[in-house]
C-alpha cells in the first residue's frame, strides 16, 4: 500500500495533497513531497555521497554520524548503517508526507532513539506528516498520534493517541 | 574469375559436418543447431540469389521495395526472438522494426541517392546489398542494446524504483543503464572499424577481391559500408534504446516491468 501511495505501483482512487490532486503534479514532484522509505535501502554509487542530492549535515549528526560519513564506501555499510543513511537521504529532500516502512528495524535501542528523536523533531519542524509501519508495541508507545492495527484481514482497529 | 562448382562447396561443407560430428558428444542439442544453421545458409542464399538474378534482369522501384520490406520484416522477428524478455504485444516486434525501418532505409537512401548517384537510384545491383548490410548490422545491434536494456531494467528494478522513490525521473534513474546499453549497441562496430584491415579483412572487401575486383577500388566501397554501417546501428540502436526507455515507464514514471514477457 505504501508503494501506492508514493505512486511506484498502478493504482485507483485518487489522493490530494494539500488540495492539489496526484495528477495534477509531476510524479517526480510527488515522489519528492511523498517521500517512501521502504524496508530495504538500496545502493547504487561508490560513496554514499553521491546518493544524496542534498546533504544536510544536521541530520547526518543527529543519526549518529560525523561528517566525512558521505565519503564512506556504499558498498561496506553495515545494515544499520545503511537503514540511518536511508532516512537522512530521504529527510534531506525535505518531504512534505513520510511512508517509513519498519525504519529502526536493524537498528539497536541507542539508535532507534535517535531516529525516533529526528522523525518526531522533524515533522514538527516542517509541518509534516508521517505514516510508520512497524511491529513493535513499545514503539507505538512512544511515538503514535494515532495508531491503526492491521492483520491479515485488513484493518483490525485504531486509537487516538494524543 | 574461377568459378565454384557444386563439388567444391560440398567440399568445404565436410568441415561444418566433420565440426558437427565431432562437438555431439559435448553438447548434442549444439550439433544439431549447427548443421540446421549451415543448411539454412545453402537454402537461403541460394534462393536470393535466384531472387536477384530475376531482379537485376528488369529493375522495378516496385519489386525493390516490396522485397526491402521482406528483409526488414525478417530482420524484426529476428530482433524479437532474441530478446530473453521482451516487450509484451506489439511492442515487442515495432520497436524494433521501426528503429531499424527509420535507420537503415534513411541511410540506404542516403547512401544511393548521395553518395552511389546511380541511375535509376534504385538499381537492386546496389540497393539489395547495400540495405541487406545495413540492416543485418542494425539488427545485430538493436537486438544487443534491447535485450541489455530489458535484462538490466529487470535485475536491477530496486535500484531504479529506489532512485524514483527520491524523486529522481525515469530517464535519470536509468541513465546508467541506458550508457551500458547504448555501449553495447555500438562496440561492435567500433571494434570492427578499429580492427578493419589490420586484424581483419572484411567480408564484402574480401569477397570483392576473390571475385575479382581491383584492391582499391573494393577497399573504397568497403570504407563507404563501414560508415553507413556505423550511422545506421548507430541511429537505430539510439530510436530502439528511446522507444524502449519511454515504454519502460508509464505516463506516471512507475517502472512497467509487467510489460515484458519472458
Amino acid at each position: 500500500m505504501l508503494r501506492c501511495l508514493a505512486d511506484l505501483d498502478v493504482n485507483q482512487g485518487s489522493m490530494y495533497l494539500q488540495g492539489v490532486q496526484r495528477e495534477q503534479m509531476p510524479p517526480t514532484e510527488w515522489r519528492w513531497q511523498v517521500g517512501y522509505l521502504p524496508a530495504e535501502s538500496r545502493w547504487w554509487s561508490e560513496t554514499v555521497g553521491e546518493h544524496f542530492r542534498r546533504v544536510q549535515a544536521d541530520i547526518l549528526n543527529q543519526l549518529g554520524f560525523e561528517d566525512d560519513v558521505l565519503g564512506w564506501q556504499a558498498e561496506r555499510l553495515s545494515s544499520g548503517e545503511r537503514q540511518r543513511l536511508a532516512l537522512a537521504r530521504l529527510l534531506s529532500n525535505q518531504p512534505r508526507i513520510l511512508l517509513l516502512d519498519e525504519p529502526t528495524a536493524n537498528l539497536d535501542p541507542v539508535n532507534t532513539q535517535r531516529v525516533e528523536r529526528l522523525v518526531t523533531d522533524y515533522l514538527r519542524r516542517h509541518q509534516a506528516a508521517c505514516l510508520w509501519v512497524t511491529h513493535a508495541a513499545d514503539q507505538i508507545e512512544r511515538i503514535a498520534g494515532k495508531a491503526l492495527y492491521l492483520d491479515s484481514h485488513g484493518l483490525a482497529g485504531s486509537a487516538n493517541r494524543t | 574469375m574461377i568459378h565454384l562448382s557444386v563439388f567444391d562447396l560440398s567440399l568445404a561443407a565436410l568441415l561444418v559436418v566433420a565440426l558437427a560430428l565431432t562437438s555431439v558428444r559435448i553438447y548434442p542439442g549444439l550439433a544439431w543447431q549447427l548443421l540446421v544453421a549451415a543448411l539454412r545458409t545453402a537454402i537461403q542464399l541460394t534462393l536470393i540469389g535466384l531472387v536477384l538474378k530475376a531482379l537485376f534482369a528488369n529493375s522495378d522501384l516496385l519489386w525493390v521495395g516490396l522485397l526491402s520490406l521482406l528483409m526488414l520484416a525478417v530482420a524484426g522477428r529476428e530482433v524479437m526472438t532474441r530478446q530473453h524478455r521482451r516487450f509484451a504485444g506489439n511492442w515487442g516486434y515495432g520497436i524494433g522494426v521501426v528503429s531499424m525501418f527509420v535507420s537503415s532505409f534513411t541511410v540506404a537512401l542516403f547512401a544511393l541517392i548521395v553518395v552511389v548517384d546511380n541511375e535509376p537510384w534504385y538499381q537492386p545491383q546496389y540497393a539489395i546489398p547495400l540495405l541487406g548490410m545495413l540492416l543485418g548490422n542494425t539488427m545485430n545491434g538493436i537486438a544487443l542494446a534491447l535485450d541489455r536494456l530489458t535484462q538490466s531494467a529487470w535485475e536491477q528494478r530496486a535500484v531504479i524504483e529506489a532512485r524514483l522513490m527520491l524523486g529522481y525521473s525515469a530517464s535519470e534513474a536509468v541513465s546508467g543503464i541506458r550508457q551500458q546499453v547504448f555501449r553495447s549497441g555500438l562496440i561492435p562496430i567500433i571494434n570492427a572499424m578499429a580492427a578493419a584491415g589490420i586484424v581483419s579483412l572484411p567480408g564484402m572487401m574480401t569477397g570483392q577481391i576473390l571475385a575479382g575486383i581491383e584492391p582499391v577500388e573494393a577497399v573504397k566501397y568497403q570504407i563507404l559500408i563501414m560508415f553507413l554501417i556505423a550511422g545506421g546501428a548507430g541511429f537505430g540502436t539510439l530510436a530502439a534504446v528511446h522507444l524502449a526507455v519511454r515504454r519502460l515507464f508509464d505516463e506516471r514514471q512507475r517502472l512497467r516491468l509487467d510489460r515484458l514477457q519472458r
